[in-house]
């Protein structure tokens, strides 16, 4: 006879159980732990290495990667990143190490972060200022060139605040002309036109100082240049403004490095980016991302609930009620870029549509509501996520003790009292719960914001400064497709990968810290419940 | 009888769907003092306490005929608003049920929902509901405590108070004292006593020395039946039923 008790006993289920569960652990383990290495090291500074090599060229960069030749079995090349794209047209070479001849780490060897082309690798030449000249020879030069990129970067931001201001003295006149145009009779045509000529007026009288001023900063910033040599003997020349950060990299002790590695996280999660993305921060995507998921939650939470509470308070169970059930469930089955093609179709092109026909139909043929924005983004993913803050606040309503609505209802308390000073705060856990799927689910979704008004580059946040504050039509970035556009559709992919990288984090952290957030305040709430009326 | 009576109940017949939950039930329930309705699980006391508020409106399907009428107002007339009722008519029941709130809150919500208090009188109106239901010795100093922190026995006399502080005239209690430790069903069925002087009290119990101990009438009801109803030393010593004393002497249910 076979024993096999240990069968019986449900002893292999439990070891496949606990399998299965090591392997989901590992793999969420292994992606956060994958993910936060590459992106951790993404912005360490790296050695810059001097490569003298066989032809005679000399070449100094941060070795990237290292792997066997296809082209040559069984030996090893180098992919070093050079920057230099104006120099060189290219940031990456691939060098054979048998074509090595030499190698060292030149402590003299300088990083230089610029707004435009990436950066350069190269050695100290001088600054040049109406001071006069600092010498790359010089003690001072450091100092100098710190003090210089502190001045500049003081110059773009007085730039764009006076290009701001004068676009604000200009958007009226836009306005008008557009009113102008589509006027629908005479008279008003005549008043849009009168306008018009006061708008130009108030922008003729006020716009001088301000362009004086602009061409005094642009002036000033273009008086300090940066003069770099390249191990090559080109000469780098740059405006102190248009340089981020310029460094002797080899030279920096372990508490320079740790802060240039801070200051350069703090650039990537509060600048904008720059060159296609590719580099500086991600400032706006994130803002995107944060101000999507909050405003999609806005929309959420009370369409699920009232649905919710309609369904388990008020519906009487029948035909209808099932039919809402059931369309709910497949709802939530739908495939998400379904919802961005009707997201496009029903609030972009027949909402916006109307809005735009009814309310501005001044700017027409140019959209305002009539395109994708942050507005209908957040509603399609409402859309999407309404099945389960529905189903979860369900689940919360019926966890509502009997008594707990007898209580309310045997002192005096209407219906709709009870619901709302008992039912619901009651049921706020479940809510919450569907929140934070819906958040989850909301923060990672891409597809449907394609349609619906993401883009790689939006020219300004929806949210700041002028009235009214925040603009619900404009286009937003998302780190999502932040990741998806940095990813795969730059020009430059092999010096965007850390920026991948480290944006998925950024994402990752983003998603875990609401979660984390909406747990913390539902086990809160729970506490709150738990002892009273069981 | 020159009694006042407050509930007078004629050919009160109960259904959930179809099923006849209580049979042509007829009995005056008197101004003062304290009713009790005593008999086997299930043989339809709940239902008919629930009845004397309106309570069982929200189950489907429930249905009542018959009249009932409270200080001679029908109050399943349709002219009858079950929300003014249940202000007058207060309950508590088997198992204590405060709000997610403060000691105070809970108290503070009849009021706060019909009247228009002001802070002082509302903190007024609390304490007087708090002494009357005999806790406010033991919270006076904690009032923004979670009603959760307090003993199954003090959340009980929570509830009192929470129905006391609407000032009703009549208080319904379904098994009040069912989950309590014997301490704290003493005072409750002390409590019991005290508000039956003022009150219309109606109470529904398992335990017959309760019944014996609070009550000045008992009413036993038997498959839905009223099968004898009078002043409790009499139903309980010379039960005019055969079935009242087989029950009352502990031989069934
Ligand atoms: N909500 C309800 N729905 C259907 N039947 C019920 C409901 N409440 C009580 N009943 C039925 O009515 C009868 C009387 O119940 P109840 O009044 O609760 O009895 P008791 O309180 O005396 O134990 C029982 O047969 C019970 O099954
Ligand atoms: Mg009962």
């Amino acid at each position: 006879m076979m024993h096999t008790p240990w069968l019986k006993e449900g002893v292999a289920a439990r070891w496949l159980a606990a399998a299965a569960l090591l392997i989901s652990l590992a793999m969420v383990v292994g992606l956060v732990a994958v993910v936060s290495a590459v992106a951790g090291k993404a912005f360490w500074p790296r050695p810059l290495v001097q490569l003298h090599l066989a032809d005679g060229r000399v070449l100094l960069g941060e070795v990237w990667t290292r792997e066997a030749d296809p082209n040559h079995p069984g030996h090893e090349r180098w992919r070093l990143k050079t920057g230099n794209r104006d120099l060189e047209g290219q940031d990456f070479v691939w060098v054979p190490k048998a074509a090595v001849v030499a190698r060292e780490v030149p402590s003299a060897a300088w990083l230089v972060e610029r707004r435009e082309y990436g950066n350069f690798y190269g050695f100290a030449g001088e600054l040049r200022s109406p001071e006069g000249i600092v010498r790359g020879t010089d003690e001072r030069f450091s100092d100098a060139v710190a003090r210089a990129i502190r001045r500049g970067r003081e110059l773009v931001e007085e730039e764009r605040h006076v290009l701001d201001r004068l676009a604000a003295l200009h958007a009226p006149v836009v306005k008008y002309e557009a009113r102008a145009k589509g006027a629908k009779n005479e008279r008003r045509r005549q008043r849009a036109l009168a306008a018009l000529e006061r708008a130009r007026q108030h922008e003729e009288e006020n716009a001088a100082p301000l362009l004086a001023r602009l061409a005094e900063v642009r002036h000033q910033a273009e008086e300090v240049t940066l003069v770099m040599n390249a191990a090559g003997g080109q000469v780098m020349t740059v405006p102190a403004a248009g340089v981020v950060r310029a460094v002797p990299i080899n030279a920096l002790g372990l508490g320079a490095r740790v802060e240039l590695y801070l200051s350069r996280w703090w650039e990537f999660l509060s600048a904008e980016p720059r060159e296609a993305n590719t580099e500086g921060g991600i400032f706006p995507a994130l803002f995107g991302t944060a101000l999507l998921v909050f405003l999609m939650t806005f929309a959420v939470v009370p369409l699920g609930v009232i649905t919710a509470v309609y369904l388990n308070e008020y519906a009487s169970g029948g035909v209808f009620t099932r039919a809402v059930r059931l369309a709910l469930a497949n709802l939530a089955g739908v495939p998400s870029i379904v919802f961005g093609a009707f997201g496009l179709a029903f609030f972009v092109y027949g909402v916006g549509g109307t809005i735009d026909r009814l309310l501005f139909a001044d700017s027409l043929p140019t959209p305002t509501f009539g395109t994708g924005g942050i507005l209908w983004a957040s509603l399609t993913l409402a859309l999407l996520t309404v099945p389960v803050v529905v189903v979860a606040t369900e689940e919360g309503l019926q966890s509502v003790p009997d008594a707990t609505r007898d209580g309310a209802r045997a002192l005096g308390a209407t219906r709709w009292q009870t619901l709302r000073h008992v039912v619901l705060p009651y049921a706020a856990p479940g809510v919450l719960t569907g929140t934070i799927l819906a958040v989850a689910r909301a923060a990672g979704e891409v597809a449907p914001l394609m349609l619906t008004g993401v883009v790689k580059l939006a020219p300004a946040l929806p949210l700041d400064g002028t009235p009214p504050y925040l603009h619900l039509e404009r286009k937003f970035m998302h780190l999502g497709f932040h990741i998806y556009d940095v990813g795969f559709q730059s020009p430059n992919v092999e010096a965007a990968k850390p920026m991948v990288y480290a944006t998925t984090l950024v994402l990752l952290a983003l998603v875990v810290v609401l979660n984390v957030v909406a747990v913390a305040l539902r086990a809160r709430l729970r506490r709150r419940l738990s002892r009273s009326a069981v | 009888m020159s009694e006042e009576v407050r509930f007078r109940l004629q050919q009160v017949s109960c259904f959930y769907g179809g099923t006849r939950a209580l049979h042509e039930v007829t009995m005056d329930i008197p101004a003062r003092g304290v009713t009790a309705f005593i008999g086997p699980s299930g043989c339809g006391k709940s239902t008919l306490l629930r009845s004397l508020n309106r309570m069982n409106d929200v189950v489907p399907g429930f249905a009542l005929t018959g009249r009932v009428l409270l200080d001679g107002q029908d109050i399943y007339s349709s002219r009858a608003d079950p929300v003014a009722l249940r202000r007058r008519v207060g309950m508590v029941f088997q198992r204590s049920n405060p709000f997610p709130s403060s000691i105070f809150d809970n108290v503070a919500y009849g009021p706060r929902l019909h009247e228009r208090l002001s802070p002082a009188q509302l903190a007024l109106r609390v304490e007087e509901a708090l002494r009357a239901a005999a806790l406010w010795d033991e919270v006076k100093d904690r009032l923004n405590l979670q009603a959760s922190m307090l003993s199954g026995g003090q959340q009980q006399r929570l509830c009192i108070a929470r129905a006391l502080a609407v000032r009703p005239e009549a208080l319904l209690f379904d098994e009040p004292a069912s989950a309590l430790d014997p301490l704290s069903t003493a005072r409750v069925e002390e409590l019991v006593l005290e508000l039956g002087r003022s009150l219309t009290v109606v109470i529904v119990t398992h335990n017959l020395q309760q019944a014996t101990r609070v009550a000045d009438r008992t009413a036993f009801f038997l498959l839905g039946r009223l099968v004898e109803y009078g002043p409790t030393v009499e139903l309980f010593t010379t039960p005019k039923d055969s079935q009242t004393e087989a029950y009352v002497s502990g031989r069934f249910g």
